[in-house]
């Protein structure tokens, strides 16, 4: 059947059984690979994503619960060459061994900071608690989500410093 | 990143690049040529191979110089660097991404001898229609292998375009200089790299000796460099084999049997075939897969295929309940890692304990997959995330009774692997299945339940101590006997895979046969490094793997460690010495104390009493006894009513010789940390007499957030000028002593199996 997603701001036809988890689809037919297969069983979180603004595991979502809701994955929130602030981060604290783990870290960090742009060391570790990370990098992950907030929290004062700028 | 290099392994045994100092200048004269003296002698110029390695026997008359690092296999200095008409430099290792972080120092050793920006430089990884062959990507030799050889051809390629050049401009060579891919003389003129390379320029022989700069003269060597792979990984770019995708590619999904002996009985598979999207139903002996269009049909059939496959399932398994029994029941002979003086206990024992480790999971957070196609003249391309391209290739070229130069194996990144995990065996899933789907790419991705069944555990340890301390608080006996398996099935022949041993016409794993030499294996780390004068170690071989075992990080090095630090601890509080001094009174090592006393120091050890239910805990060991030194101290909490560990701090100071990438040997040294500290708290495989039952994250717990250290410190002694020693298996060992000894510090009581579980502390306080 053909449902409609939107994904990352974009509407996408997509073709597929409509049990199937939205992290196939993902991967698969849109070309988003940033999610990542780790268990399919709910269990690691590297399937992370974000659905209405909320932390949520692709790989035991089916496609048609997804359907007519705003998913953003990694590759929303910026690219290689203009990475955003959680990437900014990740990429500042050289948060990865592997990296398997990290665009579902991202994620849960991305929903974390939504709602709690100033969220202390046990609000990360509570957002991070279905996130598994093998390769023991989790330090760094913990920090790039502090910093992440530090960047995000310049980014939002930026736009009123340069409006005082112009007023004065 | 981890274990043990090739299976015999003998590059470092026969490694003549070794440090230079006068006993090795004599084993040098010993050994009979010319070359080999002066290559001996002139060692530290180019050397980064550490092993306090026996004599190697005489070398035959014939025998061409040894070269430094992995140049010494492959000799010519284009199979390492190559330089196009456009001055692009490609460099070339047969060592493979883990999630180490690898690629980036290779690329700055290059970058600083040639020196260009590490950025400059393309690097291409294992890949057996291309690079070197390297064996596996193991034993965190990778700085020392391929770094040194690396290193070198960098060096000498630099000299010979500048020679070239000093003869086209007929200049003295010592007169010119390089800079941005330039080579440039007194005037002004200059000619690019690309100019300088014609032809086979580089195709030519290396040299024993470089000439290096020295350390003074880095400006890429010991530098934070930003890992090259970690913008692409952060942004979604395809970096691992599961993203990869091919024009044509079919999907794939094997169905294991049930259990390791388990043999198919019966199968109708007439409605699978009919299901969405599928291909083909591959039924090969007791190998099942189906081969769909698109991915999740694959998954929704193989389901079906395995509720339709009926398996006959002897019970082989051991009791896991009675481990230490068990192993020690199957002992097939002992052999002697060490011996010094006689050791006796006329006395009695200072302290006698028995230590275990169960069988521990690698648990890649992303699941094994391999891609391979079938090509119409008959070759088979095939991508993997192996550690060893060219052994993978050998023993799938075996399994499907091809020529290897059909066989073609080419590294592509997986998720941490930390050993040998099911990378090769998904590789050879993908190549048995790519020939029944000839010219379509078929890509096999394990299940998270296959993954934790199938794949290699690290074998479980019993060890047992006596050791006893003399009236001058000095260890003077010591006994050690440690029952194992061999830490290595890897790859090199069809029984090794999977496939191999499931499809009709299987190949039978060959055992192992017990194998005592330097690097260690089962013995990895037996011998204590401390000074004892009378001491013998013996490894009880195991050679039945009831249960599928290789090559998991650190091998033995975890479980000895585990029990030699846990033992010093005990002998220093018989001794009424420090933990951290009675260490430092038997380390005769310069750089081993040196390390010892920055994480004591940098901990603050001593000073102070650890609060209420807290305890600290300190631990040492030099990786292999001749690679990373690291020590380690930590601090934590024991809940008295639920026995639950929570570790608050760590600190650590490793040694790894010159660095190269600070940051990522923090890194790395970070992670191993953590690990360790899951190892060490919460792992161990279960199963019953038939299956393994750990099959998913909830029946094998691993570290989380929640508890997760305040902070983890790692401190480096740099070593500039000395040999490369490696950093990702350092920590394992000492992490585990050091927690068993916080926790003997908060609780007074010493628990001697792993995991450290929140049941066995809970039982031991008697809460
Ligand atoms: S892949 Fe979705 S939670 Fe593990
Ligand atoms: S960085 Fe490898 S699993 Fe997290």
């Amino acid at each position: 059947m053909t449902i409609t997603l939107n994904v990352n701001g974009k509407s996408h036809q997509v073709d597929a059984e409509a049990d199937t988890p939205l992290l196939y689809v993902l991967r698969n037919d849109l070309d988003l690979h940033a999610a990542k297969y780790g268990c399919g069983l709910g269990q690691c979180g590297a399937c992370t994503v974000m659905i209405d603004g909320k932390a949520a595991l692709s790989c035991v979502t089916p496609l048609l619960v997804a359907q007519g809701r705003e998913i953003t994955t990694v590759e929303g929130l910026g690219t290689a060459e203009n990475p955003g602030p959680i990437q900014k981060a990740f990429i500042e604290k050289q948060s990865a061994q592997c990296g398997y783990c990290i665009a579902g870290m991202m994620m849960s960090g991305a929903a974390l900071l939504k709602h709690n742009p100033k969220p202390s060391d046990d609000d990360i570790r509570a957002a991070l608690r279905t996130n598994l990370c093998r390769c023991g990098t989790h330090m760094r992950i913990m920090a790039a989500i502090k910093r992440a907030s530090e960047l995000m929290g310049q980014q939002a004062a930026l736009p009123a410093a340069e409006s005082n700028r112009s007023a004065g | 990143m981890d274990t043990f290099d090739k299976p015999d392994n003998t590059d470092i045994e026969n490694s003549a690049s070794e440090h230079s100092g006068p006993e090795l200048t004599r084993r040098g004269l010993l050994m009979g040529t010319g070359a080999l003296v002066v290559s001996f002698s002139t060692a530290n110029a180019f050397a980064q191979t550490p092993a306090p390695a026996p004599a190697a026997p005489a070398a035959a008359p014939a025998k061409p110089p040894a070269l430094p690092g992995s140049l010494d296999t492959d000799r010519y200095l284009d199979s390492w660097i190559r330089i196009d008409a456009q001055s692009k430099i490609t460099v070339f290792t047969g060592k493979a991404e883990l999630g180490q972080g690898i690629r980036t120092p290779l690329m700055q050793v290059a970058a600083e001898e040639l020196y260009v920006d590490p950025k400059d430089i393309e690097l291409i990884t294992a890949d057996t229609g291309r690079t070197p062959d390297e064996g596996f990507t193991a034993g965190s030799q990778s700085m020392q292998n391929s770094g040194t050889a690396i290193r070198n051809a960098a060096a000498q390629v630099r000299d010979l375009l500048i020679a070239q050049a000093a003869t086209q401009w007929n200049l003295p060579a010592d007169q010119l200089k390089v800079e941005k891919k330039r080579v440039i003389a007194p005037d002004g003129r200059s000619m690019g790299y690309g100019e300088v390379v014609v032809g086979q320029f580089l195709h030519v022989e290396a040299q024993p000796k470089s000439k290096l700069k020295t350390p003074d003269q880095f400006s890429v060597i010991g530098r934070d460099v930003q890992r090259v792979d970690i913008p692409g990984k952060v942004t979604g770019g395809v970096a691992y084999i599961q993203d990869l995708k091919m024009d044509g590619m079919v999907h794939a999904r094997v169905v294991r049997p049930p259990s390791y002996s388990a043999t198919l009985k019966n199968l109708d598979d007439t409605a699978i075939r009919k299901m969405p999207g599928v291909i083909e139903v591959v039924r090969d002996g007791n190998f099942l897969a189906v081969v769909t269009e698109k991915e999740y049909q694959a998954v929704k059939a193989m389901h079906a295929l395995q509720l339709a496959a009926q398996w006959d399932e002897p019970a082989k398994l051991l009791d896991n309940a009675n481990l230490s029994a068990e192993l020690i029941g199957l002992e097939t002979e002992v052999g002697t890692v060490a011996e010094a003086g006689t050791p006796a206990f006329p006395n009695g024992p200072t302290y006698e304990a028995t230590f275990s480790r169960p069988y521990i999971m690698h648990g890649s957070i992303g699941p094994s997959c391999g891609i391979a196609v079938m090509k119409a003249d008959g070759s088979l391309d095939v991508w993997s995330h192996t550690q060893g391209v060219f052994p993978d290739r050998d023993a799938i070229a075996q399994m499907l009774a091809l020529p290897k130069p059909k066989v073609r194996v080419i590294h592509m990144e997986g998720s941490g692997c930390y050993g040998h995990n099911g990378a090769d065996d998904a590789a050879a899933d993908a190549a048995l299945i790519a020939t029944k789907v000839p010219g379509r790419p078929v890509r096999v991705q394990w299940m998270r339940e296959q993954e934790h069944t199938w794949e290699p555990f690290g074998p479980g340890m019993v060890t047992k101590i006596k050791a006893s301390v003399g009236a001058d608080g000095m260890i003077d006996n010591w006994t050690y006997d440690l029952w194992s398996n061999s830490h290595g099935t890897r790859p090199g022949d069809a029984g090794s895979l999977l496939a191999g041993r499931h499809k009709s016409n299987p190949t039978p794993l060959k055992l192992p046969k017990i194998n005592i030499n330097p690097n260690g294996n089962g013995d990895r780390n037996a011998i204590p490094l401390y000074a004892i004068p009378n001491q013998k170690i013996l490894w009880h071989y195991v050679n039945q793997m009831p249960i599928r075992v290789s090559a998991l990080r650190g091998l033995g090095a975890q479980p000895n460690v585990f029990s030699i630090e846990s033992t010093m601890d005990e002998l220093a509080m018989a001794a009424k010495t420090d933990p951290v001094e009675f260490r430092l009174k038997h380390m005769k090592d310069k750089r081993g104390y040196d390390v010892i006393k920055l994480a004591a120091e940098k901990f603050g050890w001593g000073k102070g009493t650890p609060a209420r239910d807290h305890g600290v805990g300190f631990a040492f060991a030099r990786y292999k006894n001749h690679a990373a030194y690291l020590a380690i101290a930590v601090e934590l909490k024991v809940e008295p009513d639920t026995g639950r560990v929570r570790v608050i701090r760590c600190v650590s100071a490793i040694d790894s010789g010159q660095a190269v990438n600070p940051d990522g040997i923090r890194n790395q040294t970070e992670g191993g940390i953590l690990q360790s500290l899951s190892w060490t708290l919460y792992e161990a495989v279960q199963f019953d007499k038939t299956r393994i039952t750990s099959a998913d994250w909830s029946s094998y717990p691993i570290l989380r957030f929640a508890s997760v250290p305040d902070t983890v410190e790692v401190h480096i002694i740099d070593r500039p000028g000395t040999p490369f020693l490696g950093t990702g298996e350092a920590a394992q060992g000492p992490t585990s002593a050091a927690i068993a000894n916080a926790i003997r510090n908060a609780t007074g009581k010493r628990i001697t199996d792993l995991p450290l579980s929140r049941e066995r502390v809970k039982t031991a306080i008697g809460a």
